[in-house]
């Protein structure tokens, strides 16, 4: 099930950005995620106050060179897999 | 050498062996160190911050009982500071709302509290002590913190047909996570082995049972789920490989690749009281003993999984197959592996579950 557009995600309690040998990293229990380029964007935005939608559309334009429509779905897909190992709550 | 040995991810810091609880299946080594002889607040400080430098991203504080310091508040501190992501793994008993509080200002990230089952009487018939109303009352006191919750249920025979209870109690908490952990056999539980493994029938229905409660629960509580190796084709990854990623640091500051690694005999551990975290990480030979693959015999030398589960638990190995080498004798491929299928055939055979009569369990003592 991907995100609802109009939800507002939120790192979940016990999740946060961390840092380790100039490697960005999202900390979260027993796993730890490296987060390059995109998926630090992403990321960066999931504060409760980015609806899903603001979030693709600002990435939309930092990689304006790519398709819209595929930055979309890979940036929906994120978030689904965040949400699978429950690193963040929605809020609407 | 050096440069091809990545950095530890994760350290796991037992503080003390102290516990009030007395579970059948403690992972604790069955010779348990005193108080006398437990690391100081200094020492441990130091190593947050070398394990950091080191590259360690988490930490886990463990036990025996990591509350019984009465030091953990500063300790949690320092492993923040350090810049550590902290996991406390408890019993919740010596807790209360003050304590609690000041954990989770100190930095706490993670709290593991542990149940023994979704039942006072067999909870506490495996604790062999009155500690589940306690547990309960902690789980209340969470809500009220910014901290991750997770339930670890430590699974057997005697509480595997509780899954559903188990889930339900998680569900009505804070909790995003819930760990059913079925019982590894060494140390305490190798010696309750016959009273703990659970019967193949139950752990069928019991996978059949969470993999559609994984479902249902998606993006609301994360459920993890680790099956017996007994009943397993191949063996896990143990350790995610030795002396790969993790290393684990005793209360009194030896540095083990692995909880049981005491059991092999001819290893000597390295200390942080004598070396550094790196150093001893890179160079002891505990940890290059069986790092790598030059170690492994057949068929582990040549399989195609070697890469995947690096030839199982050398624990296992030493425990099942008398020689901490061998292919870890759960594993299918095994020379050994008609061993442990003898074990399960006694298990699965009807008489021999006793359900119904209590077992006399062997209690996990506490250090003098």
């Amino acid at each position: 099930m991907p995100p609802a557009l109009n939800s507002r995600p939120r790192l979940a309690p016990g999740c946060r950005l961390g840092e380790n040998s100039q490697q960005r990293v999202l900390l979260m229990p027993e796993r730890a995620l490296r987060l390059n380029g995109p998926s630090l964007e992403i990321v960066e935005r999931c504060d409760g106050q980015h609806t899903v939608e603001q979030i693709v559309r600002e990435l939309q334009k930092i990689y304006s060179k790519a398709e819209a429509q595929k930055v979309e779905q890979d940036i929906l897909g994120y978030l689904a897999l965040l949400q699978e190992r429950r690193a963040l709550d929605f809020e609407l | 050498m050096t440069s091809t040995i990545p950095n530890p991810l994760a350290l796991i810091a037992e503080l003390t062996h102290r516990c009030p609880l007395h579970c059948v299946y403690c992972s604790n080594p069955v010779e348990l160190q005193s108080r006398a002889r437990e690391l100081p607040t200094e020492i441990w400080c130091r190593v947050f911050k070398e394990a950091a430098e080191t590259g360690v991203l988490q930490i886990d504080f463990t036990g025996g009982e990591p509350l019984a310091r009465s030091d953990i508040v500063a300790l949690v501190r320092a492993a923040r500071s350090a810049g550590l992501y902290v996991n406390l793994i408890t019993s919740g008993l010596p807790l209360d709302e003050t304590r609690l509080a000041a954990l989770v200002e100190a930095g706490l990230d993670h709290m593991q509290l542990s149940f023994q089952g979704a039942r006072e009487e067999t909870a506490n018939e495996i604790s062999g002590a009155k500690s589940h109303t306690q547990k309960l009352r902690v789980l209340d006191w969470l809500r009220y913190h910014r901290v991750a919750v997770t339930l670890n249920f430590v699974i057997h025979r005697r509480n595997i047909d509780q899954l559903e209870e188990m889930l339900a109690l998680a569900e009505s908490s804070c909790a995003t996570r819930i760990e059913f952990a079925n019982v590894q056999y060494y140390g305490w539980a190798f010696a309750n082995r016959e009273n703990l493994l659970p019967t193949r029938q139950q752990l069928d229905h019991s996978v059949e049972f969470l993999k559609r409660e994984q479902q249902r629960l998606q993006g609301k509580i994360r459920i993890e789920f680790v099956v017996p190796d007994y009943y397993a084709n191949y063996p896990k990854p143990c350790m995610g490989g030795w002396g790969r990623k993790l290393m684990l640091i005793t209360p009194t500051g030896d540095v083990l690749p692995c909880h049981a690694a005491q059991v092999i005999a001819g290893l000597s551990f390295e200390n942080v009281k004598d070396h550094g975290l790196r150093e001893i990480w890179e160079q002891s030979a505990a940890f290059q003993k069986f790092r790598g693959e030059d170690w492994m015999q057949q068929p582990c030398k040549t399989c195609d999984r070697r890469k995947q589960d690096f030839g199982g638990c050398r624990c296992q190995a030493l425990l099942l197959a008398g020689n901490a080498a061998a292919t870890d004798p759960v594993c299918s491929l095994a020379p050994l592996r008609p061993k442990v299928d003898a074990l399960l055939a006694a298990i699965n055979t009807p008489t021999s579950v006793q359900n119904f009569i209590q077992p006399s369990w062997l209690y996990r003592s506490n250090p003098a």
